[in-house]
């Protein structure tokens, strides 16, 4: 009980510092996950009639998943410095493999009798696109989607090194001078910060998904 | 009726690495308002023959001639929405209702809402399907009859002079199918389309075209004609083993009840005098007579042993179980037959009126005459 009453006193006596890192960690979210998106989307798109590129492209966004974040975080720094710059791309090179998977798994499971109905009436390949497998694919791109935007939550943390701000800075400070007071407060509030945005982006992301899906949801 | 409505003139087409091609110089026309099978064995390339037709698989040589007009090198996409295309799989758009599948070709040809919305009840009433009960449904919420009834109904959607059908009941049960291909047919003597319709199966060939090409390998035309002719005169051992043995059997369900002659057998009215009957039923040597009511309805078989009953004759006599109209087909007059406790089958008219009995020996006699490619084939039985 003293320990949540000491947070709580911690937290309402940083109320600014609260509103600027958790709107650090929304801007890498938003942008980082519409960056991927498009890139990933377009990617898989382009690359669905093309076995290679598309085994290839997936190949090359799994090496990216694999590079330890902190390493993936500084390399960058000698060619765009400190700040949000290096944290953007670590972040969106992480976040491109989710969408881009579920985008070609979505668009490869798509019905080829439905394809070839919709080819011999006529549609145009852009058509068959746009009005067939994309909207098809759609709420598997979309689960796509969330994931990389909760992968973006989670390390986004770390650019707190990188001088790149958000909720990773309470983290920071507070292992910086653990034992001291307020320490493990500090970093609480990293971590609940954290949750609770991934907890509201996945309920928003949902909602969408509920809104844009076409699919039959009632049952006969 | 002076010119086709498609026409394959040379039409070859030879995939890449690959020595022999599927088709190999075809040339092929098709009239307008006939239903022109394909059928042959699997690999024949009957199914490239058909989707040359709408290109979605282009031909290496030779030239596609829709209504007079060269469409070898048109856009295929534009020559796509003006024939209709069904196919086994059916590839209902799972995401879209009924409705709007059925509007996708009206919606690519801009045609305005209000005349989409009338053309999709006009199509769900024409195939039998409420509008009000399944326009805003999903294909999912469909059974595969249903399924391929919609899958009609999207190819009708903007009125195509011609439809292109690759074994649309293929994956049918079988009941369902024979249901949906006379739905089919029914519709067609209205509709009057000119459909091309791809099938392995000699029997759907046998009773959906009006003409049928037996291919063989290469797409290979090994015998054009009428099924009744073709069923009575195999052009070679090929067609002859791809009809199997059962030609004659099959050509049943080209003939009408109405095409044979009837027996008339004993006919009795109330009031039956029995010592008369017994003598009459003994010189027909047929076994059984049929009593009819005053208004010349069948009611039962008579035979020696009800007449000699002591009970009324009508509950003396055995249950006619089976009455057959002139338009029956040979071969439900066969299974009536087979049914039936006399052997013979009853036939009335659209009233009820007895006309008379289809016996195993007319039905002989129809059929020796058939063997021997004999007059009786001129005239065609089937309904247009």
């Amino acid at each position: 009980m003293d320990g949540l009453t000491s947070w709580w006193d911690f937290v309402s006596n940083r109320g600014d510092q609260v509103l600027t890192t958790v709107l650090e960690t929304l801007t890498y979210v938003v942008t980082v996950t519409v960056a991927a998106g498009a890139v990933a989307i377009t990617l898989g798109v382009v690359t669905r009639h093309r076995p290679f590129a598309r085994d290839l492209s997936l190949a090359i966004a799994s090496v990216f998943l694999t590079i330890p974040s902190l390493a993936l975080f500084t390399i960058f720094i000698p060619l765009v410095g400190l700040g949000f710059a290096p944290s953007f791309i670590a972040l969106f090179l992480y976040a491109i493999l989710p969408i881009l998977r579920n985008t070609t798994t979505g668009l490869a499971a798509v019905e080829p009798s439905v394809l070839e109905s919709a080819r011999g009436m006529g549609l145009t390949p852009t058509q068959v696109l746009l009005k067939v497998q994309l909207p098809l694919a759609w709420p598997v791109i979309l689960a796509g989607v969330r994931v990389s935007a909760l992968l973006t939550v989670g390390i986004s943390a770390i650019a707190t090194l990188v001088a790149g701000g958000g909720v990773g800075d309470f983290i920071k400070s507070g292992l910086a001078r653990l034992p001291l007071p307020n320490s493990l407060e500090s970093i609480w509030t990293g971590v609940i910060l954290s949750l609770a945005l991934a907890l509201t982006i996945d309920i928003v992301l949902r909602g969408l998904g509920r809104l844009t899906a076409r699919q039959p949801t009632r049952t006969v | 009726m002076t010119t086709a409505q498609i026409e394959l003139r040379h039409v070859s087409k030879t995939y890449e690495g690959v020595e022999e091609p599927a088709v190999k110089d075809l040339s092929l026309s098709v009239e307008p308002g006939e239903i022109l099978v394909l059928v042959g064995p699997s690999g024949c390339g009957k199914s490239t023959t058909l989707r040359l037709i709408n290109r979605m698989i282009e031909p290496s040589e030779g030239t596609i001639v829709y209504e007079g007009e060269d469409v070898t090198t048109v856009d295929p996409n534009k020559l796509r929405r003006r024939i209709g295309y069904v196919i086994q799989q059916v590839g209902l758009f799972p995401h879209r209702t009924i409705a709007e599948n059925i509007a996708t070709v009206p919606e690519l040809l801009k045609w305005p809402k209000a005349k989409v919305a009338e053309r999709i009840d006009e199509l769900l009433e024409l195939v039998g399907m409420d509008p009000e009960v399944y326009r805003d449904r999903y294909p999912s919420e469909l059974s595969g009859g249903q399924a391929q009834r919609v899958g009609v109904a999207r190819a009708l959607g903007a009125d195509p002079d011609v439809l292109l059908m690759d074994e649309p009941f293929g994956a049918i049960d079988p009941i369902t199918r024979d249901r949906l291909q006379n739905e089919f047919l029914r519709l067609q003597s209205t509709l009057r389309k000119t459909i091309v319709f791809v099938t392995h199966d000699i029997d759907e060939a046998v009773k959906m075209g009006d003409r049928i090409a037996i291919l063989r390998e290469g797409s290979q035309i090994a015998q054009l004609d009428k099924p009744e002719v073709i069923l009575a005169e195999p052009a070679d051992e090929f067609v002859e083993n791809f009809l199997g043995s059962g030609a004659i059997l099959k050509s049943l369900t080209l003939k009408r009840v109405r095409d044979i002659d009837l027996d008339p057998l004993v006919v009795l009215r109330d009031p039956v005098h029995r010592g008369q009957a017994l003598t009459a039923l003994a010189e027909s040597g047929s076994g059984y007579a049929v009593l009819v009511d005053r208004d010349n309805r069948p009611v039962c078989w008579i035979n020696e042993r009800s007449l000699n009953s002591s009970s009324e004759l009508a509950k003396a006599g055995r249950e006619i179980s089976v009455q057959l109209q002139p338009e029956d087909t040979l071969q439900d007059a066969l299974s009536a037959m087979l049914q039936s406790s006399s052997g013979h089958a009853v036939v009335v008219d659209g009233t009820g009126r007895y006309q008379g009995c289809c016996t195993i020996e007319s039905l002989a006699h129809f059929v020796v005459g058939m063997g021997n490619g004999g007059t009786s084939l001129e005239t065609t039985g089937r309904s247009a």
